[in-house]
């Protein structure tokens, strides 16, 4: 990690599942985008902020059963892809379930959770991570 | 007058038993479950802590109640076991419910009634007319040394508290405090778990505060055991709360619908408030509810409580009810317990 002053920009979106809305089509984005890539200089000014539900269905999913070392504690764990009920895809790792329970299809809701920490001594990083309905 | 505008909890969903921590130690769990009346406790993942805990639990508030959380003009999270020694948990929770830049924001530590001292804080700031509503969070994930009695107990969980003068579900009528200088436990500076003062656990501290205080507050209401249909204890075990409340001449209708620690074990400074979060799940209007935190080092909090109305027009349901929060849950053993509350520790690579 080390990169602090990265997460402490995305901070806001990762906690609140903050996303933009362009005003012109109605399209939806996570994250946040300047410009709407459909409405191009149409969008400019038009886009808003939007806090996501949360909710949203596992639109596919991976096990990974070789963990990155932050990770070690957790696996095996499910990496999904998420249709959000807004529109966007996000991806997303499913927590407190089996991988066995986890079905392409199934409502899945937003959770706040640890994704990483800078060693011992370092910053603490939250986001968001799904679990089943 | 203030008081609860809405309210919201949060347990995490794996459990362990009694039985195989026992089986661990060499312990006879009949003797445990017995001694302390604990069957079950919950454990927090791997990726759980106080933040995330105090954030699940104020989202669950605001789901049952819109109110913009902008209009939250204090945070104060009570815990001791926050992820930071330095860096607050309040200003975590602020910003992941989109919170005004505006903020009286702290974290308290008085073991475990430090979250209740967050309740008649923000109260006091809103009865003074600084704040609008104020969001008090009780939330711990306890520690207990491996082998130790309070193995068997330490467990997570926290509740948060939205507090203001409008369209409240509860209102407080009264709140006092009682505090004293006891040594009946402790955790130093920098140490991974805490200790006990073994005999002062029980009459100098936990009986003496919480029954004094539950005393002073009937006192100064001029009211009786039987005035209340609900009574609620902190509870750092099952035995305690059932004892002082049998003491103070309640009966077990009053305090079995509060009493959570036989199934979640004790969520230190979220006990007595998620044990109040359980009761507000099935309270109906008119009902008189006293509430008496604990926390050791020593000192009570206790609460007058008079539910409105109003709480027939909230939705309890559109967050998760304790019941439901007690159903939803997977078992693990000792070795996954002990690998996601990093008593395993591993070499370095590995994590």
């Amino acid at each position: 990690m080390g990169q602090l002053s990265r997460f402490w920009r995305e901070s806001e979106h990762r906690y609140r599942l903050l996303g933009t809305r362009c005003e012109n089509c109605g399209r939806v984005y996570f994250p946040p985008r300047e410009v709407c890539p459909t409405c191009h200089r149409e969008s400019i000014g038009k886009m808003k902020d939007l806090e996501l539900s949360g909710e949203g269905v596992i639109e596919s999913f991976t096990v990974v059963h070789e963990a990155p070392p932050r990770f070690s504690r957790q696996k095996p764990y499910v990496l999904a892809l998420i249709k959000m009920e807004e529109g966007p895809m996000i991806t997303g790792q499913i927590v407190d379930c089996d991988p066995s329970e986890v079905e392409i299809g199934k409502h899945v809701h937003a959770v706040f959770r640890r994704m990483g920490e800078d060693g011992d001594t370092g910053v603490i990083v939250y986001g968001y991570k799904f679990a089943l309905d | 007058m203030s008081g609860i505008v809405t309210y919201g909890s949060y347990i995490p969903r794996y459990r362990i038993k009694p039985d195989e921590i026992a089986r661990v130690w060499g312990e006879n769990p009949e003797h445990i479950k017995n001694g302390i009346y604990i069957l079950s406790k919950s454990v927090p993942a791997p990726d759980e802590d106080v933040a995330t805990i105090s954030v699940e639990a104020a989202r669950n508030a605001l789901k049952r109640k819109k109110i913009d959380p902008k209009e939250i003009g204090a945070i104060y999270v009570g815990s001791e076991s926050h992820p930071y020694a330095v860096k607050p948990t309040a200003t975590i929770v602020g910003s992941a419910i989109g919170v005004d830049f505006s903020l009286f924001a702290a974290d308290y530590e008085f073991a475990c009634k430090a979250g209740t001292a967050g309740m008649q804080n923000v109260k006091a700031m809103v009865d003074a007319g600084m704040i609008k509503y104020g969001l008090a969070i009780g939330a711990d994930t306890s520690q207990g040394a491996p082998g130790d009695a309070l193995e068997y107990s330490a467990s997570a969980g926290g509740t948060a508290f939205v507090i203001g003068k409008d369209d409240t579900i509860a209102e407080i009528n009264s709140t006092l405090s009682v505090a004293s200088d006891t040594p009946d436990f402790w955790r130093r500076e920098g140490q991974p778990y805490p200790s006990h003062g073994e005999r002062f656990t029980g009459e100098p501290a936990y009986f003496r505060h919480v029954v004094t205080a539950a005393k002073m507050m009937m006192e100064r209401m001029e009211t009786q055991p039987k005035d209340y249909d609900y009574v609620v204890f902190h509870q750092p075990n099952g035995k305690f709360p059932t004892r002082a409340a049998k003491m103070l001449g309640f009966e077990e209708k009053q305090y079995k619908d509060g009493l959570l620690t036989p199934y979640i074990g004790n969520t230190y400074s979220g006990s007595m408030m998620t044990g109040l979060s359980s009761i507000l799940d099935v309270s109906k209007p008119g009902d008189h509810i006293l509430a008496v935190s604990f926390g050791s080092g020593a000192g009570s909090d206790a609460f007058d409580i008079t539910v409105t109305d109003r709480i027939e027009e909230m939705d309890r349901n559109r967050a998760p009810t304790i019941k439901k929060m007690l159903e939803n849950v997977r078992w693990v053993d000792y070795a996954i317990y002990a690998k996601y509350k990093k008593k395993i520790i591993v070499g370095d690579g590995i994590e």
